[in-house]
């Protein structure tokens, strides 16, 4: 095995074409390398929109390519040959090391320190300018770097990209196509074009897949106030986002289950589904991991929700110091909504797997998921007695849910966390799995005590 | 207050069973099911004993363990604890000798072992046949983790390997040469793809899909001999039609037999594998086989006296796990399903489909393109009793499809409903429509089956 451990693509040759593509997609990251390392400000106008269209385009046109090369010919199946060979996707290997350290780095860099983000910040800046006449320069900002453009540039181009690495690699699901166009529509549309031209438009970048909790500050005491006496659009927003978050969810959960959110529209999820995608089996399978994210998710959903009511309480009758009032929203904000969400959530991937945040962390799926256990049509049937224990379901199922053992028991699977992106019934070789939506009288919920076999049982 | 602990409402606790020592040999599928059943339904002390693995773990997985698709410690069948937890003692050694008369297993390694009763769950071997330089290095087989551990050292210095055989391991063995860039080479002796088992529509639809995957595919061919190099290495082999193929590995996938020996060596009594009745039970009456080794005296009808397949290893070890623990059980395996995967085409059968089917009861829709096919196979006579159903690229529900072949549904009817046989994934292309199309063509005076619409409330819930 020692001899393909460190190469990225399998060990079958490469094609003339694939070398090529690959070397465009090589192009566009030394485009972004370099240019987020040292970019020439000084360069006239010109050259600067040649070098980030130059990027934007070799990494978009080289990516779809390439992955056509790699995933896109032949027969359509389930290629995951290598992925615990390969040291960028195999647990702990050195490069998935490099990579992790990388991400979260990056991460650290970009919510304290984005300054240091100068050059990055500047390469992109004549795309924004261009497209949205957005800025993140202090020069334009009133003195203050905004990161936060090139960011959900870089994360919009990640799930493009990968979006496109998955629509090929799982051509022949039509589930899985639709999903992933889904996702990948919502973060181009509804989190990089609508918030970038309303923010250009009247100052406020508002999100409308996002609600409460997982947009916390939604009902923050300062949001509802300008929110709601803001312009139209604003108050538009605030009372979207408070039908979506409690009837709303409640429907489509009752319909659907979770994954009408988390695997079709969040874009924690459309990251998480797209450039996660070759991390997903390296999430932890163990009972152990299950107890820590039951009282962990749960936990977060506890202070956020203590938290919201507290603020709005102190906000008609004050009983709190304004300045608890504000560190604790500062506090939540920093430890669950950067540190949870942003820096473990993504650095994380290449270690944890992609749903680290999802499955561990986030509170809104804390609460789709008691939805989706009670409350709903869905649950992911086991056919009859075919399953051959081969554990494929479990090692890519990236919230971590040992699907397996069900399975092999001839028990449907009703999970809290299940996402539904339906991974499990993809690489199932024996068409064991099937999520579907049915009567909830006969999904069989299954509790922890899970591993204890009965005695006397009928 | 020990009332409050007694389960008192459900009246008295069941009588206290007598308990005693039963020792599973092997801990494949078989022997764990019926370790777990039998902790399931009573308190004996259970032990478990098998050479090969410490703990139970999935051999169906070993492809997918050699081509990186997840490691050993994926394919175990529960987390280590399990098995301590439930009180199912694990011991990793071989049974060298089994003495029935002071009912004494003896083990290679450790202290011999009573025991009240025996499971003998000892799984397969696989075939040689004598072939001239079969026992030459990088020559093998494919069923045991060992096995696995000797092709992963040959790969490493292979580029062109030759795989004998036409069945269900020669494929996975071709799969998983082809996923490490090793040109394969693959001898099937029938004149398509495991065509003793598949009708040969479906089995002409694998050829094609095994040379898609750019294996060299010789069909009508068989093996003559293996020759090696001066180390004892294999270096090529030479065909039926004296066709000299080079190659620096050779695997033997030409089918399992029963591992009896240690049973045979007792005195059982043995044919191929270890003669049991129905009950499950040996020659001796405190000594049951189940699994690969075992051997039906009187196979249930449709189906064969060694199944050499997961699906009976479970079945059989609930049986006899029921038997042991509660109420003498006969094993009643019911309608026979089976499936596999063949690089990217997944198959299911139910029923019974034989190799060749008689035109007059056979339905038959492909689309080759897509690598699918349906297959039903109906009683000759009106009103066609369904009695099979095999297919590939598609995926059916097994509880319906049982129910269908049980009831012997009539075509009409099997016709009428059949959007409730699908489990394909939502959204997938329905076949309904080709398939009616099908039906008619074949019966253009059976009556006529309503098209249902689809309707909202389908495309809401994803309905096929
Ligand atoms: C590569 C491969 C793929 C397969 N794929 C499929 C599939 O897709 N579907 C399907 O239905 N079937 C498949 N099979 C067949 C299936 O795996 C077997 O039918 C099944 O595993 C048999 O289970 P068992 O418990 O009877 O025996 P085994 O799994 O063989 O277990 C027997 C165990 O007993 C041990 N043992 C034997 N003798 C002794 C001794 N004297 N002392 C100690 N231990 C001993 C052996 O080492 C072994 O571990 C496949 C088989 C192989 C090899
Ligand atoms: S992937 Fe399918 S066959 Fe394998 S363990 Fe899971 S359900 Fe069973």
């Amino acid at each position: 095995m020692a001899d393909h451990t460190l190469s990225l693509t399998p060990p079958s040759d490469m094609s003339a074409a694939q070398r090529i593509s690959l070397g465009v997609l090589g192009l566009g990251v030394l485009l972004l390398l370099v240019g987020s390392l040292a970019h020439p400000v000084a360069l006239p106008g010109l050259w600067a929109h040649l070098w980030a269209y130059g990027m934007l385009l070799s990494l978009i046109g080289g990516g779809a390519a390439y992955y056509y090369y790699r995933f896109g010919q032949g027969p359509a199946g389930i290629r995951n040959d290598g992925n615990f060979h390969r040291s960028a996707t195999q647990p702990w290997g050195a490069m998935a090391w490099i990579l992790g350290l990388v991400f979260t780095g990056f991460y650290i860099i970009l919510y304290w320190w984005p300054e240091y983000l100068h050059s990055l910040i500047a390469l992109v800046d004549p795309l924004f300018q261009h497209w949205f006449g957005r800025s993140g320069l202090p020069e334009n900002t009133g003195g203050y770097y905004n990161p936060w453009l090139a960011y959900g540039l870089l994360y919009s181009l990640a799930v493009l990209v990968m979006g496109i690495r998955f629509l090929y690699k799982y051509r022949h699901i039509r589930y899985q196509q639709v999903r992933t166009l889904s996702v990948m529509f919502f973060q181009l549309v509804f989190a990089f074009v609508l918030p970038n031209f309303l923010a250009a438009l009247n100052g406020q970048e508002l999100y409308f897949h996002y609600f409460w909790p997982l947009d916390y500050d939604v009902l923050f005491p300062s949001s509802v106030a300008t929110l709601t006496q803001g312009p139209a659009v604003a108050q538009f927003f605030f009372w979207w986002a408070l039908i979506l978050a409690v009837p709303g969810t409640v429907v489509l959960t009752y319909f659907f289950g979770k994954r009408w959110y988390c695997s079709w529209v969040c874009g924690c999820g459309g990251l998480a589904e797209t450039a996660g995608d070759p991390f997903r089996h390296l999430s932890d399978k163990s009972l152990r991991a299950w107890q820590i994210e039951r009282y962990l998710i749960h936990g977060v959903l506890l202070v956020i929700t203590v938290l919201t009511v507290g603020l709005l309480v102190n906000w008609q009758w004050s009983f709190l110091p304004q300045q608890w009032a504000e560190g604790a929203q500062q506090g939540y904000g920093f430890l669950i909504g950067s540190v949870f969400a942003g820096v473990v959530g993504v650095g994380f991937y290449p270690l944890f797997g992609s749903r680290v945040w999802c499955r561990f962390g986030c509170p809104q799926a804390a609460i789709l998921g008691i939805l989706q256990k009670y409350f709903s049509r869905f649950r992911i049937t086991t056919n009859g007695g075919q399953c051959i224990s081969c554990g494929n379901c479990s090692t890519y199922c990236e919230m971590g849910i040992d699907v397996k053992w069900y399975a092999q028991r001839e028990q449907n699977i009703v999970r809290a966390s299940c996402v539904g992106c339906g991974i499990c019934s993809a690489v199932c070789p024996r068409g064991v799995l099937k999520l579907e939506s049915g009567p909830t009288t006969h999904k069989t919920v299954i509790h922890i005590d899970r591993d204890e076999v009965k005695l006397l049982e009928p | 207050m020990s009332f409050l602990t007694r389960d008192w409402r459900y009246g008295p606790l069941p009588r206290k069973i007598e308990t005693m020592r039963i020792v599973i040999i092997g801990n494949g599928i078989a022997g764990s099911t019926a370790a777990r059943y039998l902790r399931k339904r009573a308190d004996h002390e259970l032990i478990m004993i098998s050479g090969e693995s410490a703990h139970p773990f999935s051999r169906t997985a070993l492809m997918y363990m050699y081509m990186g698709h997840l490691r050993y410690q994926d394919t175990k069948l529960y987390e280590d604890f399990f098995w301590s937890k439930n009180r199912i003692q694990l011991l990793q050694d071989w049974v060298t000798k089994v003495d029935t008369a002071t009912k004494t297993v003896h083990l290679s390694q450790s202290a011999p072992l009573s025991f009240d009763k025996l499971i003998l769950a000892t799984g397969s071997h696989s075939n040689r046949f004598d072939w001239p330089g079969q026992d030459l290095q990088g020559v093998q087989g494919l069923y045991s983790l060992q096995d696995l551990a000797a092709l992963e050292e040959w790969s490493a210095s292979t580029r062109q390997a030759v795989v004998v055989g036409g069945g269900l391991i020669g494929i996975e063995l071709a799969e998983m040469l082809q996923s490490r860039g090793i040109h394969v080479t693959m001898l099937v002796r029938e004149d398509n793809y495991w065509d003793n088992v598949l009708p040969k529509e479906e089995a002409q639809l694998i050829d094609r899909h095994i040379e898609a995957h750019q294996v060299d595919l010789r069909l009508s061919t068989q093996l003559q001999r293996i020759v090696g190099d001066e180390e004892g290495r294999v270096k090529e082999v030479v065909t039926d039609g004296g066709e000299v193929i080079p190659c620096q590995w050779v695997g033997l996938a030409v089918g399992v037999h029963p591992n009896a020996a240690l049973a045979q060596s007792m005195g059982l009594a043995c044919n191929k594998g270890v003669l049991v009745d129905d009950y499950l039970q040996t020659s001796h009456p405190d000594i049951y086989a189940i699994g690969d080794c075992a051997e039906l005296r009187q196979p249930p009808p449709g189906r064969k006296a060694i199944e050499p397949v997961w699906y009976t290893g479970k079945l059989m070890g609930k049986t006899v796990a029921r038997t042991l623990a509660t109420t003498p059980t006969p094993y009643r395996p019911g309608i026979w399903y089976n499936s596999a995967k063949f690089f990217d085409i997944e198959y299911q059968v139910y029923g019974t489909i034989p190799s060749r089917p008689a035109a007059e009861n056979t339905l038959l829709w492909q689309d080759a393109r897509q690598w699918q096919s349906i297959r039903l196979h109906f009683t000759a006579a009106p009103p066609h009793a369904l009695q099979g159903i095999n297919v590939l690229g598609v995926r059916i529900r097994h509880d319906v499809a049982d129910k269908m072949i049980r009831e012997a549904w009539p075509l009409s009817k099997v016709m009428t409903h059949w959007a409730a046989l699908y489990f394909d994934p939502e959204m997938s292309r329905s076949l309904t429509p080709a398939l009616l199309d099908a039906y008619r063509e074949r019966f253009p005076d059976a009556p006529i089956v309503p098209k249902k619409k689809r309707q909202l409330r389908d495309l809401l819930f994803f309905k096929p």
